[in-house]
């Protein structure tokens, strides 16, 4: 007998599992049903509600009017912070003008060695303020770990009120589910030592946030 | 990890010493107990979430063969590989047996009670493997050569210049002062092992029937960075940890961080399903998934189900008053507090942990605090009850309440001896009427003072009580 017969067998025997008792197609159901609990309201505008949570995590916010003009808003994100002016993005923002607001753009998984990453996000949750984001090609998770700032560009029609909406539009996607689905909610932080809250723990110093209105 | 759970009383007493210990414990009271009251509050029908998640874990387990096989197709199917392990020995073996395959000289790990258990960094180490923890507080641990006295912060017990001094002497650097500062030479250091590493073991709060993925809570990143870099994952963790749908996370993802660390929620939640995709430029090449029994399937079906729906956020810990005094470490084994009193026994032997489910007053905060409603008193007092009925329990104990029996069941002696006993104890009392030290009792007045019995006894009351009575009546 394997590992495997010995431990389903002893969990049978345990809960006096009788065969032919519909208990398998009662599970394939109930997992089917995609059931949701009791849950808190997520009341007023996702916007504001997002902005807020998000600001309670030190995500800090920008918002723009439309994608164009994300490259000017995160030039001037990084000239205020007084950040290298080089970055690396995911691919769909590579098409962006970021040349003549003086950023060097790489539309390139994110290497060891790079400071600043831009990606977009799949959604995003105004209950707790976070981010979203999948695995894929194109949206290779690095980009939102390795570099020690990461700027998230979020469209406000992408902000959901809770997970269980953020699960039910995963659930739409093709290639779902992807290899890997990243909830990010504000800079890498650590409290191991003394308790005491400190930013930067092996992820991003910074999370910003470009919020795109249309 | 060594099982030193039969020197309780002894390590406690050591601990209570411990002004550092006694400082830090203090301050986990305030973060911890103090967030987890305000998060709570922030949840408008906390209950009904809290009843919920007690189900999901509930009905869970009631299926958990089903829940399990569920998982491993939907895990297999999309490019995992399931291992079961009975034993935690069978986890160790399965681990090195992946290192020899896939030619691993380096493992990244983030954290992992249940490799804990499993005491893998040592198997590992014995096979030739070089293990890196990668959790801040317990790469402080494994350069300290110390074991977590706290499954969620496992480096509570020690203080800023503690590691200060480790990390200059095991880094070779000046020595740095500011938490920041320490943080950030941490990182620097770890940085270089994320890339160069062959494999990330991880651990997994949750799988997820519906999808086979595994699910981390972190917030430091070294979660991501593990099951993101190295050319091979391996999660690891015990079978109860399942879950029907994504859904029930959602549930469970709003009681976890606020039990765990007073926080809304963590900074990263990590699901992971499968190897690299095809197109994929970055995440592993193969992911394994070892699903370990180790003593959980003798908790099935029994008494002591309930405890299986623990989610192992700490907060029984956190608001214990026992746990608060001691901390982690007096406990002996992996899991210390309230949950540690109840698995230890159970995984590990009644007869090897015998003080642990008397290391409670019963007080219910535990009970109170549990996420997803686990009766820790009750249990404890179940574990009791088995020692007695083992013959487990001390013999002047077992004498003593035996004597104890004999005598209640015969009130004239019964009265004589207590009359007596009064007597000697209100002799007994100093000038400030109190007894400072109990013959028979000396490690109950260690602590406090028993105040001396003063004028006449119960009975004696009663009777005279009594005779009044009837007097008004006649």
């Amino acid at each position: 007998m394997s590992s495997r017969e010995n431990i389903l067998g002893r969990i049978r025997a345990s809960l006096h599992r009788v065969d032919g008792d519909g208990a398998t197609a009662r599970v394939h159901a109930h997992i089917g049903a995609h059931g949701m609990s009791a849950r808190p309201s997520v009341v007023g505008d996702l916007t504001a509600g997002f902005r807020e949570k998000a600001l309670a995590l030190s995500t800090s916010i920008d918002e723009v009017v439309n994608i164009q003009s994300v490259p000017a808003a995160v030039a001037a994100y990084l000239s205020a912070n007084a950040l290298p002016m080089n970055a690396v993005c995911w691919q769909a923002l590579g098409v962006l003008d970021w040349a003549s607001h003086g950023v060097t753009m790489a539309a390139r998984p994110a290497r060891e060695s790079d400071k600043v990453g831009v990606t977009e996000v799949f959604c995003a949750i105004a209950e707790t303020g976070t981010l979203m984001t999948l695995s894929g090609a194109h949206t290779p998770p690095v980009t939102s770990l390795l570099p020690e700032t990461h700027i998230a560009v979020l469209r406000v029609s992408q902000i959901v009120p809770s997970m269980e909406e953020a699960w039910q539009r995963l659930r739409e996607t093709p290639d779902y589910p992807p290899r890997a689905v990243n909830f990010i909610s504000g800079p890498s932080r650590t409290a191991d030592i003394e308790q005491t809250l400190t930013f930067g723990a092996h992820g991003p110093y910074r999370v910003h946030v470009i919020l795109v209105n249309s | 990890m060594q099982l030193t759970s039969h020197q309780f009383k002894a390590r406690s007493r050591e601990k209570l010493a411990d002004a550092n210990l006694q400082g830090a414990l203090k301050k986990l009271q305030g973060n911890f107990v103090k967030g987890r009251a305000d998060r709570v509050a922030e949840l408008e029908n906390f209950p009904a979430i809290r009843d919920a998640a007690a189900a999901i874990r509930a009905r869970t387990l009631d299926h958990l063969d089903l829940y399990l096989e569920e998982f491993e197709r939907n895990a297999t199917a999309r490019g995992a590989v399931v291992h079961w392990a009975e034993t935690t020995a069978d986890v160790n073996r399965i681990v090195c047996e992946l290192a020899a395959k896939y030619d691993v000289k380096k493992v990244v790990k983030s954290k992992s009670m249940v490799s804990e258990e499993c005491a893998l960094n040592d198997a590992l180490e014995a096979a030739g493997v070089q293990v890196v923890e990668t959790d801040l507080g317990e790469y402080i641990l494994q350069l300290a050569k110390e074991a977590p006295s706290h499954i969620v912060a496992p480096v509570v017990h020690k203080s800023k210049d503690q590691v200060s001094d480790l990390f200059a002497e095991k880094h070779n650097l000046p020595r740095k002062t500011g938490i920041p500062e320490l943080c950030k030479e941490a990182r620097e250091q770890l940085r270089p092992h994320f890339a160069s590493a062959d494999m990330g073991i991880s651990g997994a709060n949750f799988i997820i029937a519906e999808t086979g993925s595994t699910l981390i809570v972190t917030n430091e990143g070294n979660g991501r960075m593990c099951t993101t870099l190295p050319r091979v994952h391996v999660a690891i963790t015990g079978i109860e940890k399942v879950v029907p749908t994504l859904e029930d996370i959602a549930t469970l993802m709003r009681l976890l961080p606020r039990h765990g660390t007073g926080q809304t929620i963590t900074n990263y939640i990590s699901v992971t399903t499968g190897a690299k995709r095809q197109d994929d430029t970055d995440g592993p090449e193969h992911f394994h998934i070892i699903l370990l029994d180790g003593g959980r399937t003798k908790l099935l079906g029994g008494e002591m189900q309930d405890m299986l729906r623990c989610i192992r956020c700490g907060a029984c810990m956190n608001h214990c008053p026992v746990y608060q005094s001691v901390g982690g470490h007096a406990y002996g084994w992996v899991y210390p507090g309230p949950m540690g009193s109840i698995l230890t026994p159970t995984y590990v032997g009644l007869e090897n942990a015998l003080d642990l489910p008397n290391a409670s007053t019963l007080c219910n905060q535990c009970g109170v605090v549990c996420p997803v409603k686990i009766p820790l008193p009750d249990l404890m007092r179940k574990l009791r009850e088995k020692q007695f009925a083992q013959g487990l329990k001390p013999r002047t104990e077992t004498w003593g309440l035996a004597l104890w029996r004999w005598t209640a069941q015969r009130p004239r002696i019964y009265a004589m001896l207590t009359q007596i006993a009064a007597r000697v104890l209100a002799v007994m009392g100093s000038s400030d009427k109190l007894i400072h030290n109990l013959p028979f009792g000396g490690g109950w007045t260690q602590g406090r003072d028993l105040p001396a019995p003063q004028g006449k006894t119960f009975r004696e009351l009663y009777k005279s009580a009594r005779l009044s009575e009837t007097q008004k009546l006649g």
